[in-house]
């Protein structure tokens, strides 16, 4: 693979990213493999894509990042988590958030009976003092103007667009020097998509680092630096986004784009993502 | 009528301390999903915490109270700690019948310390009683009302208001995104058991003031306030109070009006009312006047 190649040699040129995981393995439940090595590398200011189709390990990733693996009965069996050259595999959950990491989790997850302001101040539990906690405040509602005018409507009755929005700001509450994002334009309308993307763009162009999870890979590749491509527990394609958007495979199993040479048997994409489910 | 407003007062004041105990049980659920049947234990050696603080030590009582809330936090954290952190993952029916294991010990711990005898917990109002609208109250009664009223009030606050209470809401509604915010549930279970802890210690001491003190047997409110708890919505702190305060009503106005006119009821019928009542309200309102709807799919 001419492109992993290229990656490498990227990777060796970024002497201290940000996050990176070398050779991860991560098992649920004593038995299930989930993550077969995976290695990745998430370098300062920058927006990464960790493509990949349903059951390819992608929220297993985040998890193993964010230290909520034991909540589901899964644990890093072997490999490394360093944030800035620090490990993290073995921090609970809270520590990792005040060490500067924040999620928005797939599905939104929002805390729908609290309001909105009260959904922010919750993300905003790791501030260390009231003025942190009121800065937080004043940055998220200059980024969603329109949460201000809902800052006492209860989360659950917002639209899906806002609802990512408050969780988008909720995570940013804690000041992270990385954002992990998994799945933020699922359910979404393309015009609210768009304006996620656009958000993803200023969020990292005011210096948070992205890692961002997506199916949507035209819209993920069309904003970040890198890309992975995950199946089946292991990083099959990597390289530059532009690189990724313009591999064949990645065009037809993620871009939708056929290669147009004559007929192609449906079913062998079928066997292809049926495959894949089971992995999981 | 003067009798009404007496029984009124009296029954309000009997129902804000129901609401008190309710409290406590709907904190700990909302947080772990465990009904706490040590509740009852909890309110014994609360007001016995507070009967050794105030009549052996000497404190005076409006110090030894808010000493004995703070002792009683304390204690809601070590069981949280010590019992039932282990326990977390398990099945909650296993949590349950822990608690009902956590009464005993704590009987046994009362009854150690302080005997079986009834004890005043030295509160300074003894059978005092003050002229309200031309009806003679207890002074403990309206003293109960007030106290309860601002515990009550205290909490609300810290529960609408403050990050804390933000976060110990977020933590019952999603622990796992709470978790991914830097919300340990660890420290929200302890936090709802040290609040568990206090809440039943101001239950304890009204229940036992005035003339009534306590013994081993005040831990049965618990069994009595559960009720209350139905009817309010086991998840849900405002149901606590609107229960707790129907049920007390209930309770008194039976036995001052529907026992004497029916005599066939037992003396003590105003007992099992509060379960009548439950028993109705499971058949028509199973999650309460305020609980949630749970949703399942068949």
């Amino acid at each position: 693979m001419p492109s992993s190649h290229a990656a490498s040699a990227s990777r060796a040129a970024d002497p201290a990213p940000l996050l990176s995981l070398r050779n991860l393995e991560v098992v649920y439940s004593d038995v299930i493999l989930v993550l077969r090595g995976v290695s990745l590398d998430v370098g300062r200011d920058r927006i990464v894509a960790l493509l990949g189709a349903n059951g390819a390990g992608k929220t297993s990733v985040l998890r193993a990042i964010t230290g909520l693996l034991p909540l589901h009965r899964g644990r890093i069996t072997k490999g490394q988590v360093t944030l800035d050259g620090t490990s993290i595999a073995d921090a609970d959950a809270p520590s990792i958030v005040r060490r500067g990491l924040a999620q928005v989790m797939e599905g939104r997850r929002i805390f729908t009976d609290l309001t909105v302001e009260e959904n922010l101040r919750a993300g905003g539990f790791a501030c260390r003092n009231r003025a942190a906690l009121a800065t937080g405040l004043e940055r998220a509602y200059a980024l969603f103007p329109q949460l201000t005018d809902r800052r006492k409507q209860l989360a659950g009755y917002l639209s899906g667009g806002e609802q990512q929005m408050v969780a988008i700001a909720r995570a940013l509450m804690s000041s992270p020097r990385l954002l992990l994002l998994d799945e933020p334009s699922l359910g979404l309308a393309p015009k609210i998509v768009a304006q996620i993307r656009d958000l993803i763009v200023r969020i990292n162009a005011e210096g948070t680092a992205v890692l961002l999870v997506e199916q949507n890979a035209a819209m993920a590749l069309s904003i970040a630096h890198t890309g992975y491509v995950l199946e089946h527990g292991k990083v099959v394609r990597d390289g530059p986004a532009a690189e990724l958007a313009a591999d064949k495979d990645v065009q037809e199993f993620y871009l939708g784009g056929g290669t147009g040479n004559g007929r192609r048997n449906y079913r062998d994409v079928k066997t292809y993502r049926r495959r894949k489910r089971w992995s999981a | 009528m003067s009798d009404f407003v007496r029984f009124l007062i009296a029954g309000i004041s009997l129902g804000s301390v129901y609401s008190l105990v309710c409290l406590g049980f709907v904190v700990i659920y909302r947080a772990t999903g465990v009904v706490n049947f040590a509740q009852g234990g909890l309110v014994v050696l609360g007001a016995f915490m507070t009967h050794q603080l105030a009549v052996v030590n000497g404190i005076p009582f409006a110090v030894a109270v808010p000493l004995a809330m703070l002792i009683m936090a304390g204690v809601g954290l070590l069981l949280e700690r010590v019992v039932f952190r282990p326990m977390v993952g398990q099945p909650v029916f296993a949590m349950i019948l822990l608690t009902l294991g956590v009464v005993f010990v704590l009987e046994q711990v009362c009854a150690f310390f302080w005997g079986y005898d009834v004890v005043l917990v030295g509160d300074p109002w003894g059978v005092a009683t003050v002229d309200l609208l031309g009806t003679m109250v207890n002074v403990s009664d309206l003293w109960t009302i007030g106290a309860t009223g601002a515990a009550l009030a205290a909490f609300f606050a810290l529960f609408r208001f403050t990050t804390l209470g933000i976060a110990m809401r977020a933590g019952a509604a999603d622990p796992e995104a709470a978790l991914a915010h830097g919300i340990s549930p660890q420290a929200i279970h302890g936090l709802s058991w040290a609040i568990a802890g206090a809440v039943a210690t101001v239950a304890g001491v009204f229940l036992a003031a005035g003339p009534k003190g306590v013994d081993l047997g005040l831990g049965l409110v618990a069994f009595r306030a559960f009720p209350a708890m139905i009817l309010g919505g086991l998840d849900s702190a405002e149901g606590a109070v609107a229960g707790g305060l129907l049920i007390g009503l209930v309770e008194v106005l039976t036995a001052a009006y529907l026992v004497p006119a029916m005599p066939s009821l037992g003396a003590n019928f105003h007992v099992v009312m509060p379960y009548v009542v439950m028993i109705g309200i499971l058949v028509v309102r199973p999650h309460g006047l305020f609980g949630t709807i749970e949703v399942r799919r068949a």
